[in-house]
């Protein structure tokens, strides 16, 4: 038998098929999939059926209309639907820019299943938790180191929630010393992450966005023209999506310090940063990491996740409470920040994730730490001179000086051919590879956004620079074939007009979808 | 041949010296350094971290268990604690697909390659809409805590009012966190209790409600358990002030309990932890918000709504992201408050729990927990001293056990349990003084009768 042939430098994949039905469509009536315990006979002698004790009114009128599988058929089901997605353990996931997906420790995954985790109770006696809450207490000391920071609270479970938690905690300030009437604006950067500015603004404040220069870079000048005693906090990105680094970094945190401002710093993109350089250094009173990013925790499908939020210590009084504290002999939650912003989630955050994050970092130790870093970097470096190479793509502003990720764009690629980055978008999957466009702001023409991390061998980059490869040459010489595409892949493209933005059409569940086209129920498959 | 250290960490295959070399000569560095000359000397890390040196997977593994091993579960012992977080029964399909490594390790991908997830999520969406009755339901939000503040904040968008009443029975720390979210536009305000019934006081609902009032939120269940009767009548209220309803609802009980929508709610939310996620130490919270297919509702979600689209290819089933334009990620200066990642594979998981349960499984589960919970609290009522329920109210799940009767208060009481192997309910003397020494406990399916035969026991030598 031939070996498989390596002359093509892309896969000849095909994604799994199985034309799978939506699962009301695999009702039948009678089926189960499961058995609920039921209650004693000994129980039932006593109290009887239980269910009519319900006050009439408030007894449930008409059964859900769930459907009823049997326990194989829902298993198949949702596995053949796991088969047809591409999680970054199948696919070489760099094509997700700004979300750091890297591999996930199997290890981590079978510790975070262990019974002594996943059957605690979040409001147990505090002796029955010592070992949860040490681990927690470990991580909070690793990260301290990681950033320079003095306390950390992990409670809230997504970047996002940390950016909005970051937002309470600058009102808090100001509201502490009487200045929160006076100081209403946060000032942000335009190649931040949209949570930066949306989070804020529910927080009340109006947002005022420094533009890049022609190289990409935020100016000093044009943050200290608008620092004022309005000025409530600063929030940036540092890289930022585009992968520039912010030398001055220092000089905006003393100038809004100057003006009576919080610094805080999302460090979204920090994966190219452990061990090199740090928030405290750079002049930042609160930062926060994404633990299902920057530290290994999955991302499942978008959560939960976890932002470990730090502060300096003169800001733990306002951090949301409970924080795990340590008292040289016992683990306890500390719940007397006399500022607190109250609480953002529910109990302590999502404990899985803080000790998927702190057994990554027992994994790689402070050497490995900074081996991450420096590889991620030298990846997404060595990636940035391959993709400068393909016919019509590009790296808009300063050359050189990128880190984790760089924000690219097929801006020529488009003119001379017509192909755009959304069907460069269907075309990857062709070829079992993930690609995103990239979110707001939508500056940079045609964009796509590369983030290698370290987890990807050369081999994995050439083969990806490959694809990319051969769909510029698929624009330059055919390109109905790339605006086509996909092929491979479960289903062929959407017919999207009306759909998505039409209340008259749009399905948001089955029962509209449904009601909205005239069908009746389907029964069996 | 002896071992050679470090040549590449197992996570990081570009450590290998040779390929490291090469890369660098391909973007012509001399080394590794060089990549960082972009940041100033000032703010590079002179020291090395203060952490503890790498371990291997073997090491590793044995380091983390010993130290979950200190922790007492709730298999070895028996817990009575709900307050937010349930200890159901958990199908092992529940666990197998969650794990499962492709709906794991997935983010953000596109229809065309993660078909899948989404399918599965526009499952879900279905699947909980079928169980609240209702039309539209969002992917997961942090928690039920989020997912009120952010149907509140919904529902002061649709009526353009900025004033929200909350009953005072809620959680605690549930209002801490509605109110942080909601401020500092929003004013919250809380409306009192029957003090014999625990259901929302009508008298001082009536004198708090006006024209000003965005939405009422109240809970079925309640925090403290029990059924909340006057639904329909809040409801009423509401709509005639033109305000909207808004209820909170633990989805365990909606087999058996009468849906919000048919009271008059307006907007559903609660938590999809009881749908076959684990306790997790609090880490398997996730909020659900649904509402009616109304463009005037679904125009104000912040979340992802994936809705069905169809392909080039009849017959084939497509998935997209139904008024993108409405989110931060696509405005991020006007999208509606924010999203981000939030707590997908919860909701997968909780429509693999709703595919296997169904309608009949769902009434089961809630008939189990009601004559569970009865018992536990017919039983315990026959100690000298101890009122279970303190509320003359119908419970599900939750219930309040007062033992201002007993001359002892519920630190001590629990103290005892402890030692017994017991997780008692949560002390509610500091969140609740007006209800002294009382806690709410929790009985669900997963109880036997010889754990709550030893409950009652126990209490007894302590009380007795």
């Amino acid at each position: 038998m031939k070996p498989i042939n390596r002359d093509y430098k892309v896969r000849n994949f095909h994604q799994a098929k199985w034309d799978e039905p939506i699962i009301f469509e695999l009702h039948q009536s009678g089926e189960r999939g499961v058995m609920i315990p039921e209650a004693e006979e000994g129980i039932v002698s006593k109290v009887g059926d239980g269910v009519s004790k319900i006050p009439s009114k408030m007894a449930r009128k008409k059964s859900p209309n769930l459907p009823e599988v049997s326990q194989a058929r829902v298993l198949r089901h949702y596995l053949r639907l796991s088969q047809q997605t591409l999680g970054s353990d199948i696919n070489i996931e760099i094509g997700q820019g700004t979300c750091t997906m890297k591999y996930i420790p199997k290890i981590n995954e079978f510790l975070i299943r262990n019974p002594k985790l996943t059957e605690l109770h979040p409001l147990q006696d505090e002796s029955t938790v010592q070992g949860v809450l040490g681990l927690i207490y470990q991580l909070d000391l690793a990260m301290r180191e990681i950033s320079g920071m003095d306390y950390f609270s992990f409670q809230p479970s997504g970047g996002t929630q940390a950016l909005f938690t970051m937002a309470s905690i600058v009102r808090a300030i100001h509201d502490s010393n009487g200045e929160a009437e006076q100081r209403d604006e946060i000032i942000t950067t335009m190649f931040s992450h949209p949570g930066q500015t949306a989070t804020a603004i529910v927080k009340g404040y109006k947002i005022i966005t420094l533009q890049p220069d022609e190289d990409g870079f935020p100016k000093l000048e044009d943050l200290k023209n608008v620092v004022s005693e309005r000025t409530a906090g600063f929030v940036v990105a540092n890289p930022e999506d585009t992968g520039i680094f912010n030398p001055q970094i220092k000089e905006f945190t003393d100038v809004v310090h100057e003006a009576g401002g919080i610094c805080y710093y999302d460090q979204a993109n920090a994966n190219g940063l452990l061990g090199i350089t740090r928030a405290k250094e750079a002049g930042f009173d609160m930062c926060f990491f994404n633990l299902h990013k920057t530290f290994a925790a999955p991302h499942m499908c978008g959560g939960p996740a976890t932002g470990a939020l730090g502060v300096v210590e003169e800001l733990k009084e306002f951090l949301p409470a409970p924080i795990v504290a340590y008292n040289g002999d016992t683990y306890f939650l500390e719940d007397d920040m006399k500022n607190s912003v109250g609480k953002v989630r529910s109990f302590h955050g999502v404990p899985q994730t803080m000790i998927r994050a702190y057994s990554w970092i027992r994994s790689l130790g402070p050497e490995g730490l900074k081996q991450v870093a420096q590889t991620a970097v030298l990846n997404s470096n060595y990636l940035y001179h391959k993709i400068l190479k393909i016919k019509g793509a590009s790296a808009p502003y300063v050359i050189g000086n990128r880190f984790e990720q760089v924000r690219y764009s097929w801006e020529k690629m488009t003119e001379d051919t017509g192909v755009t980055t959304e069907d460069v978008q269907r075309r990857m999957p062709d070829f079992g590879l993930h690609y995103w466009t990239s979110h707001h702001p939508y500056i940079v023409p045609q964009p796509f956004t590369l983030e290698p991390t370290e987890s990807y061998s050369k081999e994995d980059l050439d083969e990806y620079v490959a694809a990319l490869t051969q769909i510029s040459k698929e624009a330059y010489e055919e390109p109905e074939k790339v605006k086509n595409a996909p092929y491979n892949s479960v289903i062929h493209k959407m017919d999207e007009r009306d759909y998505l933005d039409n209340p008259e059409k749009w399905a948001i569940s089955w029962r509209v979808y449904l009601k909205k086209t005239g069908k009746t129920k389907v029964t069996s498959f | 041949m002896a071992r050679e250290e470090n040549v590449s960490h197992p996570y990081i295959p570009n450590t290998v010296p040779e390929v490291q070399k090469e890369m660098l000569e391909e973007i012509g560095l001399e080394n590794i350094d060089e990549l960082y000359e972009g940041i100033p000397e000032s703010l590079i890390l002179k020291d090395k971290m203060n952490i503890p040196s790498s371990l291997t997977e073997f090491k590793l593994r044995k380091e983390i268990e010993s130290s979950l091993n200190l922790n007492k579960n709730c298999d070895e012992n028996t817990n009575f604690m709900g307050a937010g977080c349930w200890q159901h029964f958990v199908p092992a399909v529940c666990d197998e697909v969650n794990q499962r490594s492709e709906f794991l390790t997935a983010y953000a991908g596109e229809p065309y390659e993660d078909h899948g997830r989404i399918q599965a999520l526009f499952e879900y969406q279905s699947l909980v809409a079928e169980l609240v009755d209702m039309e539209v339901v969002n992917v997961p939000t942090f928690d039920w805590a989020q997912a009120a503040s952010t149907s509140l904040r919904m529902a002061c968008r649709i009526t353009g009012r900025n004033e929200v009443l909350l009953p005072r029975t809620i959680d605690p720390d549930k209002l801490r966190i509605i109110k942080n979210y909601c401020s500092p536009d929003i004013v919250c305000e809380v409306v009192d209790y029957e003090s014999s019934s625990g259901q929302l006081d009508m008298k001082d609902l009536k004198g708090k409600v006006s024209t000003n009032t965005a939405a009422v939120y109240f809970e079925n269940p309640s925090f403290l358990g029990f059924i909340e009767e006057k639904g329909d009548e809040i409801s009423k209220l509401c709509h005639e002030l033109g305000a909207l309803s808004i209820v909170g609802v633990d989805p365990s009980s909606l087999g058996v309990i009468e849906t919000p929508s048919q009271y008059g709610a307006d907007i559903v939310c609660g938590d999809l932890q009881p749908l076959g996620m684990h306790m997790n130490y609090g880490g398997g919270q996730a909020g659900f918000i649904a509402t009616r297919d109304e463009e005037k509702y679904v125009q104000e979600y912040p979340s992802r709504l994936f809705g069905i689209v169809p392909t080039e290819v009849e017959g084939e089933y497509g998935f997209g992201d139904i008024t993108f334009e409405r989110t931060s990620l696509y405005d991020r200066l006007n999208g509606k408050e924010s999203v981000g990642t939030q707590t997908a594979l919860w909701g997968i998981t909780a429509g693999v729990y709703l595919s296997l349960l169904g309608p009949n499984g769902m009434y089961e589960l809630g008939q189990t927990i009601l004559q569970n919970s009865q018992y536990a609290q017919e039983q315990l009522s026959k100690l000298k001293g101890v009122t279970s329920s303190r509320f003359n109210s119908l419970n599900f799940k939750e219930f309040v056990i007062d033992f201002n009767g007993t001359g002892k208060s519920v630190e001590e009481i629990h103290q005892h349990l402890l030692k017994e192997g017991i997780f008692a309910g949560m002390d509610l003397s500091e969140s609740f003084p007006e209800l002294g020494q009382s806690a709410l406990y929790c009985v669900t399916e997963v109880h036997s009768k010889n754990d709550i035969d030893k409950l009652v026991k126990a209490i007894q030598d302590v009380v007795e």
